[in-house]
């Protein structure tokens, strides 16, 4: 694993850098949030950044994808996340990892090359009102019937569940509420009978739903990976979705970073640039180092994925650990240094604060993957 | 075969012939490799191992072979490195000879002083020591006062120097001395090199927090230094200074570099294990984990970053500005990690001395002692963040 980025990963980056720089701001993402879109980001932007190949990026070419490396998306992720971009990767990263992972050819040929053009979006339910971030604490119950399987259950906080076109759902085959092992992942369609979902409304305006699964029919077909063990696809797709999340969490934070910065080089009280004041240049240094470490922690988890590294899981944690405290220290920083502008809506800082949090929620936050980290590290 | 595998087998080939076997382990700390100088017996193994390697200039690879050094191309250097390492084996020789005066005389000083120093440095004959600091001029260094007056061939030198280390076992030392107290602080002060025989030098140990004594108080009263020992330019000492420090901090980053992470990692879970327990699975007191995982993690994080700085060194592409956050961030992180040592150890980590506590219970107490000073010595935290915020930041003065 090398730490390194090639010219071809800084050619992809400029790429990225100006075509989020020339199609998205924050004042875009101000719009979407007032208008209460219900799809929450632009479908003709998704359309462009599938062109491009990103709706793919990491889905392998025989399936349409781009076939890249999560390196690639790494940098793509930091890109979309210095402009806090909401079109929805997470979700496509972990629908498609998941299939990638477990899913019959015949799922892969229906969804996959769909998926990397941008015409089908994803979206995968598995987190539960009392499963917090456990994603083996699953209540939602499939029984078997002849001819396939019923499902009854809710799912929240579904990321891109407003839009999707397909569902990947966790439901308990067999065991207890918490056991790894019992849990199956059933694929759903969105418009299915008994399936409905409600638009959630996040603190941070990502588009988020409830989906209920209402004695949903699906045959055997519909099953991802094998029966009960939907844990060892849901894992690791959940890992590859992590460590793309790590990366977009990097751009954000450094992006709020560079806007503190400017504030401190513009911002005059006492007669002087605030920056000069010592108190602030010192946690301003902290601040940069989070952000160097936190760039070497995704480094090594998107490297790790790419290498089937045997460490790739405690990486993702690393970086996922790292990246929730790291983010949520910037932001609370740049708040409290922009001073009473900072508390307002009418500036963009606050966003940068509302997303820190509702990412550093997602996929586990900093003490769930701490204690990750330790028992892949057996202790 | 290339070249280099060819000197890379013969270097092996020679280190495992030569080699005293006692040598094969790799150091846990500085203390464990030899320091040089005249004025302190070494063992045996450790004098043999210090003689043949500087006889053969390995004790400084790559420096020129008329002054003492083993004439290697950084490559050679390197693979020389490696595989003193794969054989475990320690460095015949460290201190601030090999790291920072050696490197700075062979950029910056005459050849008369070259030929004088550098040889003696690579054969371990000379220890030294740094005369910065002074009473009146920790982080603002440039502050310092003592004085030299030229008088004939020499300058006379007066003043104090404190946290000089070792200079009660070093031979010779460097020093920042003023000889234009009316100039700005900068523009007066010039680089010497000073023999610690010399008449009118005097060193006290102070005791430090932790019960040693690895730095002293130095005296200077009327010390003759002949004026050939200024390196660079009366006056000009500043930008030399300036230069040794980046010296030093590159030592810093190799020295978190070089160290043992295997062995120091088991160290802290070996020691939970023990104090806290259980033998296996889930640590019993789940706060304390989550404490070393942090830990843990931070390490790793400062680690790969170092990785990176070296990768992207390795695939010719210029140093980062994230080096500038090792000192600061290495330091800080070796102060957690001795609390962290302490909390695990309990009770058992009040021992100062004598019966109820092992050694190795004592000696982590020391340690911990210790690190408190990382972030003071070699420049402060608050310094270190300073210059980030100035060079890197580019926030206003």
């Amino acid at each position: 694993m090398n730490l390194v980025l090639s010219e071809e990963h800084q050619l992809l980056r400029a790429t990225a850098a100006e075509f989020v720089r020339s199609k998205s701001s924050l004042k875009r993402i101000r719009a979407l949030r007032d208008s209460g879109d219900a799809a929450g980001f632009s479908r003709d932007l998704w359309h462009e950044m599938a062109g491009l190949g990103w709706a793919g990026i990491v889905v392998a070419e025989q399936h349409g994808g781009s076939g890249l490396e999560y390196s690639h998306l790494m940098v793509v992720m930091e890109e979309l996340g210095r402009a806090l971009m909401p079109e929805p990767m997470i979700p496509t990263v972990l629908g498609s990892a998941a299939l990638m992972l477990g899913g019959s050819s015949a799922q892969r040929r229906a969804l996959l090359p769909a998926v990397a053009k941008g015409e089908t979006l994803l979206a995968v339910g598995y987190q539960e009102p009392a499963s917090r971030f456990d994603p083996r604490r699953v209540a939602t119950r499939a029984e078997k019937r002849s001819g396939g399987w019923t499902l009854r259950g809710e799912k929240h906080q579904v990321l891109g569940g407003p839009t999707a076109d397909s569902i990947i759902v966790s439901a308990r085959t067999a065991g207890g509420e918490a056991d790894a092992s019992g849990v199956t992942l059933f694929l759903v369609e969105a418009g299915a009978r008994g399936v409905s979902s409600r638009r959630q409304w996040l603190v941070d305006g990502r588009p988020s739903s409830i989906v209920r699964l209402d004695g949903v029919e699906v045959d055997p077909a519909a099953v991802v990976g094998e029966v009960d063990h939907g844990a060892d696809v849901l894992e690791p797709a959940l890992d590859r979705a992590t460590a793309a999340l790590s990366a977009e969490m990097l751009g954000s934070m450094v992006a709020a970073f560079e806007m503190t910065l400017e504030f401190l080089k513009t911002r005059k009280q006492f007669g002087a640039l605030i920056g000069t004041f010592q108190a602030l240049k010192h946690r301003a240094a902290m601040v940069y180092t989070e952000t160097e470490l936190s760039r070497s922690a995704v480094m090594a988890a998107c490297g790790a994925l790419d290498t089937e590294d045997a460490r790739a899981r405690e990486l993702v944690s690393l970086a996922k650990a790292r990246l929730s405290d790291a983010f949520v220290l910037t932001a609370n920083e740049a708040v409290q240094m922009h001073g009473g502008i900072g508390m307002t809506d009418e500036h963009d800082v606050g966003f940068f604060l509302k997303r820190a949090r509702a990412a550093e929620m997602t996929f586990g936050d900093a003490a769930w993957h701490r204690r990750r980290y330790a028992e892949l590290k057996g202790y | 075969m290339t070249d280099l595998d060819r000197f890379r087998a013969e270097a092996r080939g020679w280190l495992l012939a030569n080699a005293p076997k006692s040598m094969f382990t790799l150091p846990r700390s500085e203390e464990d490799i030899c320091p040089g100088g005249q004025k302190v017996q070494f063992p045996p193994d450790v004098a043999q191992w210090l003689k043949v390697m500087g006889e053969r200039g390995w004790t400084a690879p790559t420096w020129p072979k008329e002054y003492g050094g083993g004439g290697l191309s950084p490559a050679e250097g390197k693979a020389l490195h490696e595989e003193m390492r794969s054989l475990k084996l320690r460095p015949a020789l460290a201190g601030f000879g090999l790291t920072m005066i050696g490197p700075l005389l062979l950029h910056e000083a005459s050849e008369e002083l070259k030929r004088e120093h550098l040889p003696r440095i690579a054969r371990g004959e000379v220890r030294w020591c740094q005369g910065y600091s002074e009473p009146g001029a920790g982080s603002d260094l440039a502050g310092l006062q003592t004085r030299a007056v030229p008088d004939g061939d020499d300058f006379v030198v007066n003043g104090q120097k404190i946290w000089t280390s070792f200079a009660d076992r070093a031979d010779w030392m460097f020093l920042l001395v003023r000889t234009d107290p009316a100039a700005e602080k900068h523009a007066g002060i010039t680089f010497l090199l000073m023999d610690m025989s010399s008449p009118g030098v005097s060193v006290r140990p102070i005791r430090l927090i932790s019960g040693y004594s690895p730095f002293c108080e130095t005296f200077l009263h009327d010390v003759r230094v002949p004026r050939k020992n200024v390196v660079g330019q009366i006056n000009g000492g500043w930008p030399i200074a300036k230069k040794l420090l980046g010296f030093e901090r590159t030592m810093i980053a190799d020295v978190f570099l070089a160290r043992d992470e295997v062995g120091e990692s088991d160290r802290m879970l070996d020691l939970a294990r023990r104090y806290v327990g259980p033998v296996q699975g889930p640590l019993a007191d789940p706060l304390l984990r989550d404490r070393i995982t942090q830990v843990k993690l931070d390490q790793a994080c400062l680690d790969l970053t170092l990785q990176r700085t070296k990768d992207s060194a390795k695939a010719g592409q210029a140093p980062g500005a994230e080096s500038s956050i090792f000192k600061y961030y290495g330091t800080e992180l070796n102060k957690r990690r001795h609390e962290l040592f302490l909390s695990i150890l309990g009770p058992q980590a009040l021992g100062w001395e004598g019966e109820g506590f092992e050694p190795g219970e004592v000696k982590l107490t020391r340690e911990w002692l210790r690190s408190r000073a990382n972030s003071i010595e070699g420049g402060t935290t608050e310094i270190q963040l300073n210059i980030i915020a100035k060079r890197v930041l580019g926030l206003p003065d």
